[in-house]
């Protein structure tokens, strides 16, 4: 990130770099929440093969918990993120 | 009032809202507490219980709603923008969480086994899209509908009114089936009527959402969200100590599932649980629907014959066209999307969706254990037992008609003319024929002959019935499993006495299935009232209404809202329940690509937003009502639940192709979207701090 961090002043590239990384981290996170969702379900006859914790079949068990959490730690990561990004192109409110 | 206060964790911990929702959390415990011991005493009876549930949390919602009553239209739409984002979460996970997923939801995943895990990734893996994509932007953005983003970002009342029209669709169907479920459940708490119950609980509603609007239904949320929780998490971790031993059942349910795995192969010869992609389509709710009206109205409507499409059997298709749509029609559902609009900032947007998930989760991550912990249990101590002996709980259940058996000795004695509704049923088929040969009313069993010895889909005779279901294993008095049928709602309402918990905690789980119904329907007036009032009235045909009439126009819609609820309730019909599941393919068909690209393509414009939204509602529906009435009409075995997958790739096209067809949308519109996509508010044309009306 070369570009000017902070109070830059032409808010325009500001606009465009931080609206680049901000479409970079959604993808990332799209892919994950598309990997942990629906690939499972495609595989879930072999999943199910696999005995997990307590005696949960793997492939039941991403539908039921695995999935889920990714979810919620992938928002949670977001909110971080962006948090951080506003700062570092000086978008923060406070 | 405050602009925007911060206020994330240490902000919601550190002021006195917390405080007192701390307070009030530890006060509901101890008044549980205090009922059970009154029980345990005797000294009061069981109906005794339910009105003290139902009072105490109905007085507290209307206090709460008297408390938060106001004028203002930020407050009234909004909930002055002030709320925090741990708060905000409660709130949308009580709005979000309706009676169906409260009482239905771990009967479903009993029925369907690993399919019905498709509701539980739909409706959490939907708010992935609603962080990523939606709720920042519609915070950003700022204003108090979602007709209001349409009409704005898209240029004009035309498309803020077929909007407006979607919004109205979806969520009055919705609201509908909530009071439905608020209905239920006060016949079951206190052992009114139903239609009593419709109307005692539509007044609960309306203290909280007429007086206070958004305001007073969010403080109240968070508080429905408090006691829908414990309500939930009590009788199935006591379920979980009683049969593992351990207390925390989202991690023993595993063992629940081997042990049901083992029971399952050894009972039916193979294990079906875990079992995927079993649902096909079928007519069987078209068939139940007719029927329903036919016995309701009188109407002799033709049924036609039971059909369904096995031929995708096996295949994931189904699945996850179903997850596909629930999650996109999550992110496009209103009264989820207008709660991003009462954070104070972008920030807390961002948070607030986290939060949400996060009480959200809590209940779709137990779910699954009630199912697995109830069906171990029946195939363990139900199934496999004489008729005579099955345990108690059961049997109570079998009055309720939420469970049925239908072994045939069941029927020994019983008047012909009124035979159970599973019989009536088989009766009504053909596969079970009854012949008083003695002439006394009653039927009379005997013993049992096949029809043919070498083929026992034939069936046979036993005493005074026979037909195909007349087999040896239906009369000779031994509960299968097969023969066990339970509808939804058994297992959450039957855990507590599975369990062998006190009444207490079934009023419990009562009083929190009345508090998912009441907030869910909360929200959804006030998605109905401010469409009319604000998006229609104010916006497009009263842009000089002063601010007073418009608070005013948007009370009388909710009470318009809650009647025309209440009329459509009262029929209780299964249809209702139908509807709701579709309309999470509606609005990811209408809602979720225009929004999206509204956002993250500047190009789109309004004719292509028209466009995409009605072609998309029309070949949703065209497909719904197509696959519906004919389950062979599909395409790779996608039911009418996941319609809305094709609706959606349609409104996509439609949206940009007709906008690229079309003039590019005006340069305000461009800077609007840019606008949208910084969090700041400085260089934005909108003010996005509570708006100078007031």
């Amino acid at each position: 990130m070369a570009r000017n961090v902070g109070k830059a002043p032409s808010k325009q590239i500001d606009a465009e770099a931080y609206w680049k990384a901000n479409l970079k981290i959604i993808v990332i996170l799209l892919t994950i929440w598309f990997v942990v969702s629906y690939v499972p379900v495609l595989l879930v006859n072999q999943l199910n093969q696999i005995t997990f914790l307590t005696g949960f079949p793997f492939g039941y068990y991403m539908g039921s918990q695995g999935s889920l959490i990714v979810f919620v730690i992938e928002i949670f990561f977001y909110a971080w993120w962006m948090g951080k990004l506003d700062r570092q192109f000086g978008l923060h409110e406070d | 009032m405050a602009v925007a206060q911060k206020a994330g964790l240490a902000g919601f911990w550190g002021n006195y809202l917390a405080r007192r929702y701390t307070y009030f959390t530890i006060g509901f415990i101890l008044f549980s507490m205090f009922v059970g011991l009154l029980e345990s005493f005797g000294v009061i009876s069981n109906q005794g219980i339910g009105y003290l549930f139902l009072l105490l949390t109905l007085a507290m919602y209307a206090g709460i709603g008297i408390m938060s009553r106001t004028k203002h239209l930020d407050e009234y739409y909004v909930a002055g923008r002030s709320v925090p984002a741990i708060a905000n979460g409660m709130a949308t996970g009580a709005d979000w969480m309706s009676a169906a997923s409260f009482i239905s939801m771990a009967g479903t995943l009993w029925l369907l086994g690993y399919d019905g895990l498709a509701y539980i990734m739909g409706w959490t893996g939907g708010y992935v899209l609603l962080a990523l994509l939606f709720a920042p932007y519609i915070r950003k953005f700022g204003q108090y509908t979602i007709p209001d983003f349409v009409g704005a970002r898209y240029e004009g009342n035309r498309a803020r009114i077929v909007a407006s029209i979607a919004a109205i669709l979806v969520s009055l169907t919705y609201v509908t089936a909530q009071v439905v479920g608020v209905g239920l459940i006060m016949s079951r708490l206190v052992g009114v009527s139903y239609e009593v119950g419709v109307v005692v609980g539509l007044m609960g509603v309306l203290v909280c959402s007429f007086l206070g609007g958004m305001k007073a239904v969010t403080w109240t949320q968070v508080a429905q969200y408090i006691i829908l929780i414990t309500a939930y998490l009590i009788p199935v971790t006591m379920l979980s100590l009683k049969l593992t031993g351990v207390p925390i059942p989202q991690l023993m349910y595993g063992r629940a599932i081997s042990e049901i795995n083992r029971l399952e192969t050894e009972q039916l010869g193979a294990p079906t649980y875990t079992v995927p992609f079993r649902d096909v389509p079928s007519n069987a709710s078209l068939r139940t629907s007719l029927g329903e009206l036919n016995t309701k109205y009188n109407l002799g409507l033709t049924i036609p014959a039971a059909t369904s499409d096995a031929s995708h059997k096996g295949q994931p298709w189904n699945f996850l066209a179903l997850m596909f749509c629930l999650m996109v029609g999550t992110a496009g559902l209103p009264h989820i999307l207008i709660r991003f609009y009462t954070v104070p900032s972008v920030k807390e947007s961002r948070k607030s969706v986290g939060y949400s998930l996060l009480f959200i989760f809590l209940l779709y991550f137990t779910a699954p254990a009630y199912a697995a912990f109830s069906r171990w249990e029946m195939l363990a101590n139900v199934a496999g037992k004489p008729v005579s002996e099955i345990p108690s709980w059961a049997a109570n259940w079998t009055k309720t008609g939420l469970l049925n058996i239908t072994d045939m000795t069941k029927l020994e004695g019983v008047d012909g003319a009124k035979p159970p509704a599973w019989a009536a049923t088989l009766i009504a088929n053909k596969s079970l024929v009854w012949t008083d040969a003695n002439g006394d009313g009653k039927i009379q069993l005997g013993d049992f002959v096949a029809a043919d010895p070498n083929d026992a889909t034939k069936g046979g005779t036993a005493g005074e019935l026979s037909g195909t279901a007349v087999t040896a294993k239906k009369v000779d008095g031994i509960l299968q499993f097969p023969e066990l049928a339970i509808g939804a709602d058994l297992v959450v309402l039957a855990t507590p006495e599975i369990a062998g918990l006190p009444y207490t905690i079934a009023a419990l789980v009562a009083a929190g299935g009345l508090a998912a119904a009441l907030s869910t329907a909360d929200g959804l007036l006030v998605v109905i009232a401010s469409a009319i009032a604000h998006d229609v009235y104010a916006k497009a045909l009263r842009p000089d209404a002063p601010v007073a009439n418009r608070v005013r126009l948007g009370k009388i819609m909710i009470l318009v809202g809650a009647a025309a609820a209440a009329l459509l309730a009262l029929p209780r019909l299964a249809l209702i329940a139908q509807m709701v599941a579709w309309a999470f393919s509606l609005a990811a068909a209408s809602f979720f690509p225009i929004i999206l690209l509204g956002i993250f393509w500047k190009r789109a414009n309004g004719a292509g937003a028209i466009a995409g939204m009605i072609g998309g509602l029309v070949v949703t529906i065209f497909y719904m009502y197509m696959n519906y009435t004919n389950p062979h009409f599909n395409v790779l075995g996608i039911s009418h639940l996941g319609s809305g997958l094709f609706g959606l790739i349609t409104n996509f096209i439609l949206t940009i192709g007709v906008s690229l067809a079309t003039a590019p949308p005006s340069n305000e519109i461009q800077r609007l979207v840019e606008s949208l996509r910084l969090p700041t508010s400085d260089d934005s044309m909108r003010s996005s701090g509570p708006s100078p009306v007031h």
